[in-house]
């Protein structure tokens, strides 16, 4: 009980340090809110602006989840043909990686262009796109590093090729896999604020952004800076609390 | 008497970057119905190989391999298999592990009686009390005794053991060695053991097969007779010294340390 309870106000209090602590860097220096706002700036940004966060933030949680749900079928459907097949791993690879390669931040305004108007649809692929590459490989991986003992007590019995996968293939990638949608997810996230920001009549907390910068309403930027780590914190956690009933068995007991 | 496994004549040669690499090269070996075949030899010279033939989990290229008289085309249910990796799954209680080969054989004990045939076999092997145990927290010694219970809980007619005794200290090698004769005892099979160990062999096998190094054939074939309940004493008998002394000699010429001309 006592641990529990510590685990939600240690993480409280540092966060209310870190406020205090910012508020009076702020102060100490003298900052104009142009250079740099303070806490007390961001309520009233809020408490104006509270429906535009609401409706801006949905639309960013929405597109950045789609993204990601894309990124987990093809990420894993990816994977399991380069786990699989040696062939595909030696053809894919190489092309993954260099897809990898290159920076997102030059993709966006090509995508942009390319389908102009398609806002959603430009968001959710970026997201998509940034956020596959760590899924698909550690699937392969997981799947191409089974030790073949593993197959054969399943193997020698006549199980099928699927009964194999869905009893212990599966399974067994699964830590590996949570593992990268930990990478995944905080990915997706910045692939839609970078489109969001890029693009031209753009919705979601990267357009509220955006538009702060026109209006020179610094406070409102980094509110929205908040609310963005807020909504990446809270995806974080989700993806943690179902590798928890999904993966649990691989964590280690505290000791 | 009629031989449950007959391995007669095989061939059999891996595909490599460097062409062909032959393994078994006129391997024979016939096991009776209830018997328990110790096979030893040379590192790398094929013992693997031949577990994987007789589990039909590999065709050799030439030669025949049978059970109960028909050729082995595939896998087959009957088959039970366990390794030196005791290869349980880390999501799965202990019980679960053991119940895994009922899921799969077709006809196989399912529900409550699955689960008490699973539990029956974990107490056989002294694990009662850990079913509900996950594998990381059983001791080495513990997780192969899980893992023959998951080898033996579809009752199969054929044992397969690939040196599951290998990675473990001495003294739970021994105990272990005792646990099988226990299990034979109450669960009949018909058994293949690789090992490395020549004590290991001469105290489990009622017949040890001496392979040579690779490419491996049948080099030589010693039969144990027993006429009462074995113990670990035996092991400690003029007679078992004398047939330790046969076979470190025949594991001598088949690492080619000493040759059969000069032997004989
Ligand atoms: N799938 C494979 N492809 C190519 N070569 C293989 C393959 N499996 C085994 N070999 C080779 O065949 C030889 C025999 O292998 P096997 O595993 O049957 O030997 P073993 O007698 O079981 O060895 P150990 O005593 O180390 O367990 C070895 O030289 C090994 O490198
Ligand atoms: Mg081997």
């Amino acid at each position: 009980m006592i641990q529990s309870l510590r685990k939600v106000i240690v993480p409280l209090i540092a966060m209310v340090v870190f406020l205090l602590l910012w508020e009076a860097l702020v102060w100490v220096n003298n900052w104009p809110n142009y250079k740099m706002a303070s806490p007390s700036d961001l309520w009233p940004a809020y408490t104006r602006y509270w429906e535009l966060f609401l409706v801006m933030g949905w639309q960013t949680l929405w597109r950045t989840v789609l993204g990601l749900i894309l990124a987990i079928i093809v990420g894993v459907a990816i994977g399991m043909v380069m786990g699989f097949s040696r062939t595909m791993r030696d053809a894919l690879y190489p092309l993954l990686v260099g897809f990898n390669a290159i920076p997102k931040a030059t993709i966006v305004p090509i995508v942009a262009l390319l389908f102009v108007g398609a806002h959603d649809f430009n968001t959710v692929l970026i997201a998509f796109m940034i956020s596959f590459f760590p899924i698909a490989v550690s699937v392969s991986i997981g799947l191409s590093t089974l030790e073949p003992e593993y197959r054969d007590i399943l193997r020698a019995l006549g199980a099928s090729q699927a009964t194999i996968f869905w009893k212990i293939a599966l399974p067994k990638t699964l830590p590996e896999f949570f593992g990268a949608l930990k990478v995944a997810v905080t990915l997706a996230f910045i692939g839609t604020n970078l489109m969001e920001i890029v693009s031209p009549h753009g919705r979601g907390l990267g357009a509220l952004f955006d538009s702060g910068k026109t209006n020179s309403d610094y406070p409102l930027m980094f509110a929205v800076l908040i609310a963005l780590a807020v909504l990446g914190i809270v995806l974080y956690y989700i993806v943690v609390a179902l590798e928890r009933i999904f993966a649990g068995w691989a964590e280690r007991p505290a000791g | 008497m009629t031989s449950l496994i007959d391995i007669k004549g095989v061939r059999h040669a891996y595909k490599t970057a460097n062409g062909p690499l032959p393994v078994l090269d006129g391997l024979n070996l016939s096991v009776p119905e209830g018997g328990f075949c110790a096979v030893v030899g040379p590192s790398g010279c094929g013992k693997s190989t031949l577990t994987r033939l007789v589990a039909g989990l590999m065709k050799p290229d030439e030669g025949e391999v049978t059970l109960h008289g028909e050729p082995v085309r595939g896998p087959r249910s009957t088959v039970g298999m366990a390794f030196q990796n005791p290869v349980l799954l880390e999501w799965r209680s202990i019980l679960k592990n053991v119940m895994l080969p009922l899921e799969i054989v077709p006809g196989g004990l399912k529900g409550k009686a699955a689960e008490d045939r699973a539990r029956y076999l974990l107490s056989l092997v002294g694990l009662e009390g850990f079913e509900d145990k996950r594998p990381s927290e059983l001791s080495g010694g513990m997780r192969q005794r899980a893992s023959l219970c998951r080898a033996l809980v579809h009752q199969p007619e054929v044992l397969i053991l690939d040196e599951p005794f290998g990675a473990l200290d001495a003294f739970t090698r021994e105990d272990l060695w005792q646990t099988m004769h226990e299990v034979k005892a109450k669960e009949p099979f018909t058994g293949v053991l690789i090992t490395h160990d020549l004590r290991e062999s001469i105290f489990l096998g009622d017949q040890v097969v001496v392979l040579s190094g690779r490419p491996a054939r049948t080099q030589y074939v010693m039969e144990i007779s027993r006429d009462k309940a074995p113990s670990l004493d035996d092991l400690y008998t003029p007679i078992a010294a004398e047939r330790l002394n046969t076979l470190r000699h025949q594991i001598e010429i088949a690492q080619g340390r000493v040759t059969e001309e000069a032997s004989a």
